[in-house]
């Protein structure tokens, strides 16, 4: 697909107590952003499991933005450093498993920063439009190496049924 | 006198292990014989696949399946002995998630057998390379053609139950033959379709008796360059990384007591659908730096943290395979 026209979806992680107000303030100030971003509202980044990163490059996004307060300002003390360590571990592993490690992102917005989620969210979706689609495999069945599901080839040639040696 | 049950096991792409555990349950293998008739098991008797094909259709009420689905005929078998097995477990953790054969899913197939035939040390002058069609004058001949990626038996087939280990615990497959036993002699009933049995219900950890405290770590280290290792305090907190956290109990904590870390081989813990992403926060959460840079040096002691966190699970995980795995042929 020519990547100009393809629309990446990606799947944003907010925190409840800055990027998630600061993703408001940008709705409430009428600030144009990349739709292609879906949000979804945890508590915490501390929340956030990489298997939920996991779940979503592979149920079919293309990136996955991961967004909470600035080191030192958690309303969970240091939660958000908890989130710093495991995504830059996760990029690691992403890159062993052949996933440009870009297409996870971290960043930092504050409640007041709402013009810095909106711009931030934009270059995201441009750099993700720039990797083209991940496309991760989902179905396992096409990976079956009988080529026709209904042949009826038998592992023998020779089907006299005999008797069973017990 | 009814006639006894019908007991099968069989191995796809596993190493044999499996088949030794069974064996390694001693005299407990005699009671597998006096409940049961063996009817295929290609490694301790002799059968062929026609026998197979020509038992009715639920005929073999307990099927013990290891290894992974790799090729073709794998996977013919494993549908072959689904249709024919009232009961299928996926044993070991081959087939239950793929397990050391499953890390082939980190390259393609295709670089798999060249690097086969091609390693430094390989004398292959002529650069022959394996065919899965050859013609002779008798007609044509077939080896199994290797699929793509390693599937776990449950994304081939539909399973019954799943047990763990690599292999699993010679006592846990002790109890789980007493209780198939007491099954049939009607004196207890199966756990619901789809358990993991032969198993604890928490994490290694919690069979570790090793001391723990709270983890700080400032840098990954081996197991061999901890010297002296302190043989009562956690692994993790020494500075190795331990898969304790994430792994499923039910082996003792083997490994931790006889003074390694724990790498996995029991699988994701109760609860835990993907065990890398349990493991990623596992070992964050105990590294000692809140600046990236100093993060990413402490990371560095970790050479290899795909094979790390996905040791025994990479079929059986989320991403199951490498990008380029399942992209080329």
């Amino acid at each position: 697909m020519d990547n100009d026209h393809f629309e990446p979806t990606i799947i944003g992680f907010t925190c409840n107590w800055c990027s998630y107000r600061a993703s408001d303030l940008a709705g409430t100030a009428r600030m144009k952003y990349a739709p292609n971003v879906r949000l979804i509202r945890l508590m915490c980044s501390g929340r956030l499991d990489p298997t939920f990163v996991l779940r979503a490059l592979s149920a079919g996004a293309d990136g996955v933005m991961i967004t909470g307060c600035h080191p030192g300002e958690c309303h969970y003390i240091e939660q958000n450093y908890k989130a710093l360590r495991r995504y830059l571990l996760l990029k690691r592993v992403l890159s062993g498993l052949g996933i440009e490690p870009e297409r996870v992102k971290l960043v930092w917005a504050s409640a007041a920063e709402g013009a810095r989620f909106a711009s931030e969210t934009t270059l995201f979706v441009e750099e993700i439009r720039k990797l083209g689609p991940l496309n991760w495999s989902k179905d396992s069945d096409q990976l079956s190496v009988i080529s026709d599901q209904s042949d009826n080839w038998s592992l023998i040639t020779d089907n006299s049924s005999e008797e069973v040696p017990a | 006198m009814n006639p006894k049950p019908k007991f099968a096991m069989y191995w796809a792409a596993s190493c044999g292990g499996c088949e030794i555990a069974v064996l390694n349950t001693h005299e407990k293998i005699l009671d597998v014989d006096a409940n049961f008739d063996i009817v295929f098991w290609p490694v301790a008797m002799d059968a062929k696949y026609k026998d197979v094909e020509a038992m009715e259709d639920d005929s073999i009420l307990l099927t013990l399946f290891n290894g992974g689905i790799r090729n073709d005929e794998n996977e013919r078998l494993a549908k072959l002995l689904r249709r024919k097995s009232k009961i299928l477990v996926a044993f070991g953790s081959c087939a239950c998630e793929g397990c050391i054969p499953g890390l082939a899913n980190l390259s393609p197939v295709g670089d798999i057998v060249y690097t086969a035939f091609n390693t430094i040390t390989t004398d292959n002058p002529n650069e022959i390379y394996p065919r899965t069609t050859v013609d002779v004058p008798e007609g044509e001949l077939h080896i199994p053609t290797l699929s793509k990626v390693v599937r776990p038996l449950e994304q081939v087939v539909d399973v019954d139950y799943f047990m763990p280990g690599c292999p699993p615990e010679s006592h846990q497959i002790a109890a789980v033959i007493d209780l198939v036993i007491d099954v049939i002699k009607g004196k207890a009933e199966l756990p619901p379709k789809g358990s993991v049995i032969g198993v604890g219900n928490s994490t290694v950890c919690d069979e570790c008796p090793r001391t723990r405290n709270v983890k700080m770590v400032k840098e990954f280290k081996r197991i061999q360059d901890i010297a002296p290792a302190d043989p009562t305090l956690c692994i993790l907190e020494q500075g190795v990384p331990c898969n304790g956290p994430a792994t499923r109990s039910g082996c003792n904590a083997r490994c931790p007591q006889a003074g390694a870390q724990c790498i996995g081989c029991y699988g994701p813990a109760e609860g835990v659908i993907d065990y890398g992403a349990r493991l990623i926060t596992a070992f964050a959460s105990v590294i000692d730096a809140n600046t990236p840079e100093e993060i990413e040096h402490i990371l560095d002691g970790i050479p290899d943290p795909t094979g790390q966190v996905y040791r025994f699970n990479l079929a059986g995980s989320l991403m199951k395979a490498t990008k380029s795995a399942w992209e080329k042929a």
